[in-house]
């Protein structure tokens, strides 16, 4: 009776989904915060192994952008940036109807709404030549207790907030891990556009049950006149933002152009020294000490 | 053979080539846009026909040439460009697949093989009952273009002939219960564009004027130019109405490429604008075209629109655009 009891259990036990992810989830902002919620300086392109096309179109790019031209103004994150952005996330599990076995994730972020399912039922990607969108078409597998989840079709969007760019070739592999209230996400992008090795990232989340995920609607405004013709952009050579991390932070210059080897601790014995040296912090000093989301580069902690 | 006749340009010093051995450059190497080498000599046996649902009674229908966008309905078929005539028997077996009904109209968005070679193919697998005439679209430039018949080359079919010609900056019909409007978009990839907007199904034709995955054809010999193809990309981002997160809703089916909306247009438009700023500012420096050329204003967008098959190099795009801004013709109209 005992074996038929336990052959049953374990029949009845999801196929698919071994762990749960469903809920309400907070991300927490210890890693990398500066870059994250205020937003990454301009120019500063270090610890990215971006290659000379990505580095010049990120010189390139005006944030002006996003005010003038009216089609920028209700863009959401594309799903390899939203698990670092700005935002919160409600994690739900679809079921099959019949047999209650969990065929997918769906997370829900409050920033632009941002939808994206996450398919655990085997189903193939869509064809080359289905349309892209900003969440991609994601599946997932099991590894033990930990989701692979692999995203195709994506739109072009950015590898960061200052113009950095990743394009609609990438693809990228989510590695989802929950410990107890805690949820893991590394995510490794590769593009062969802009990426010379895959980029990998990591975000921690805490599970907040009591959280509401709000609507989030936008409206795209013609707010500033300009012709039709016209995208700001800088031409090449005529950034005047692109030094200001390096003097701001006391770093070299050469080091926040980025590239590959800047990821590696090696690079510090050869990167130089900075123009302009810091005997301190000076900017963003106190981001994530003692719980405080700095929005300032002058906040100081709470006494 | 390269033919000369002794002109030289005014603005990179080489030979001017003649409009025949352009034209046969173009024939013998239309992998302009698709990967493969086009013409005559090509093989099409291996050649799969894709379909690929857009929305609604839309589909887009992949194979060697430029995409062909195919609407079904209740009153038959209309499709928008035919690819190469040897695909025609391909293409019209998938068509059956979708519709019984008779092949009504077909639009060509301009005038190059790729897209207007199957026209006397598919019209003949049309077969011909007088109630339900085959009526063939295209903005009259392409009709002047196809029928001047440039020495040595075959005279295009008279039955593929687009002899239902429009003049007007417009032209609409209303088939399988939805309005298609035709919009003439005036010296853009060339200068006998035409947009073909599904109003019903919310998605648009783009021909040629919209190729994402490689820098637009900017076919200055006939009659195409930056500032024409930066009004056209416009005026398509003028129909389309993006949905929720800007994106889906209207739908753009490209001339070579797959399936896109709203914001791949906007990547793409702000391309060509930046781009041609670049060269603009080049040019009021008074650099010629090597010297543009040799500075790689497109560097960064090389890696994105350009592969090792490319028809539109990254010189001949820089050369276009260059040779476009440098010349006085403009893009023929106000912007929108």
């Amino acid at each position: 009776m005992i074996r038929f009891f336990a052959a049953a259990l374990l029949l009845s036990a999801p196929a698919f989904a071994q762990i749960d992810f469903s809920g309400s989830w907070a991300p927490l902002y210890h890693e990398d915060l500066p870059d994250r919620i205020p937003g990454p300086e301009l120019g500063d392109y270090l610890g990215l192994p971006i290659n000379d096309a990505a580095r010049l179109r990120a010189d390139s790019y005006d944030a002006d952008r996003i005010s003038v031209v009216p089609e920028y103004e209700c863009r959401p994150h594309s799903s390899d940036y939203s698990m670092r952005g700005l935002a919160n996330m409600r994690v739900d599990v679809v079921r099959d109807p019949v047999t209650q076995r969990v065929i997918a994730f769906h997370t829900r972020m409050n920033f632009q709404e941002m939808e994206r399912t996450i398919w655990l039922d085997g189903r193939p990607h869509p064809s080359e030549y289905a349309p892209h969108t900003w969440q991609g078409f994601s599946t997932g597998t099991w590894q033990d207790n930990m989701l692979d989840i692999y995203t195709t079709h994506l739109k072009e969007s950015y590898l960061k907030r200052n113009g950095v760019p990743r394009s609609d070739k990438a693809t990228f592999t989510d590695h989802w891990v929950r410990h107890g209230n805690y949820l893991t996400v590394a995510t490794v992008v590769t593009d062969p556009v802009f990426l010379t090795e895959p980029l990998v990232r990591t975000q921690t989340w805490v599970l907040d049950p009591g959280q509401v995920i709000a609507r989030d609607i936008c409206e795209t405004v013609a707010e500033v006149p300009k012709a039709a013709d016209f995208v700001p952009n800088h031409l090449p050579g005529t950034n005047p933002f692109l030094h200001e991390v390096a003097d701001w932070y006391g770093l070299p210059y050469e080091a926040t152009r980025g590239g590959a080897e800047t990821l590696y601790p090696e690079y510090r014995k050869k990167m130089g020294k900075p123009e302009h040296p810091r005997q301190q912090c000076e900017r963003y000093c106190s981001c994530g000490a003692e719980g405080l989301v700095c929005l300032s580069p002058t906040a100081k902690p709470p006494r | 053979m390269l033919e000369s006749h002794g002109e030289t340009s005014p603005l990179s010093g080489e030979p001017k080539m003649t409009r025949t051995f352009q034209l046969s450059i173009f024939l013998a190497s239309l992998s302009v846009l698709c990967p493969r080498p086009a013409g005559a000599q090509q093989n099409f046996d291996n050649v799969q026909i894709h379909v690929e649902p857009v929305q609604h009674n839309i589909y887009m229908l992949v194979g060697a040439g430029g995409n062909t966008t195919v609407q079904v309905g209740s009153e038959g078929v209309l499709m928008v460009d035919t690819q190469f005539a040897p695909l025609a028997p391909k293409i019209m077996a998938e068509i059956r697949k979708l519709s019984p009904g008779p092949l009504r109209y077909i639009i060509n968005t301009h005038m190059h093989p790729d897209h207007v070679g199957g026209n006397a193919a598919m019209a003949k697998l049309a077969g011909s009952d007088p109630a339900l005439p085959l009526k063939i679209i295209a903005q009259e430039n392409v009709l002047n273009r196809l029928t001047e018949t440039a020495p040595g080359q075959p005279r295009f079919p008279e039955e593929g002939l687009p002899i239902d010609e429009y003049a007007t900056p417009t032209k609409s019909l209303h088939f399988n219960g939805e309005a298609v409007v035709i919009y003439h978009e005036p010296n853009a990839h060339t200068d006998g564009d035409s947009l073909v907007l599904f109003r019903g199904s919310d998605v648009i034709s783009a021909g040629d004027i919209f190729t994402p995955g490689g820098y637009p054809f900017l076919d200055l010999d006939h009659g195409g130019s930056v500032q024409g193809e930066i009004l056209a990309l416009n005026h398509i981002l003028q129909l389309a109405v993006p949905a929720k997160t800007q994106e889906g809703g209207t739908y753009v089916i490209p001339g070579h490429g797959r399936i896109c909306d709203d914001a791949d247009v906007v990547e793409y438009r702000d391309m060509v604008v930046i781009v041609r700023d670049r060269i603009r500012d080049m040019i009021k420096k008074n650099m010629t075209l090597d010297q543009v050329k040799a500075a790689k204003p497109t560097r960064d967008y090389d890696t994105e629109y350009v592969t090792s098959n490319s028809f539109v190099t990254a010189d001949r795009f820089i050369e276009a655009v260059y040779k476009s801004l440098s010349s006085s013709t403009g893009s023929g109209r106000s912007s929108r």
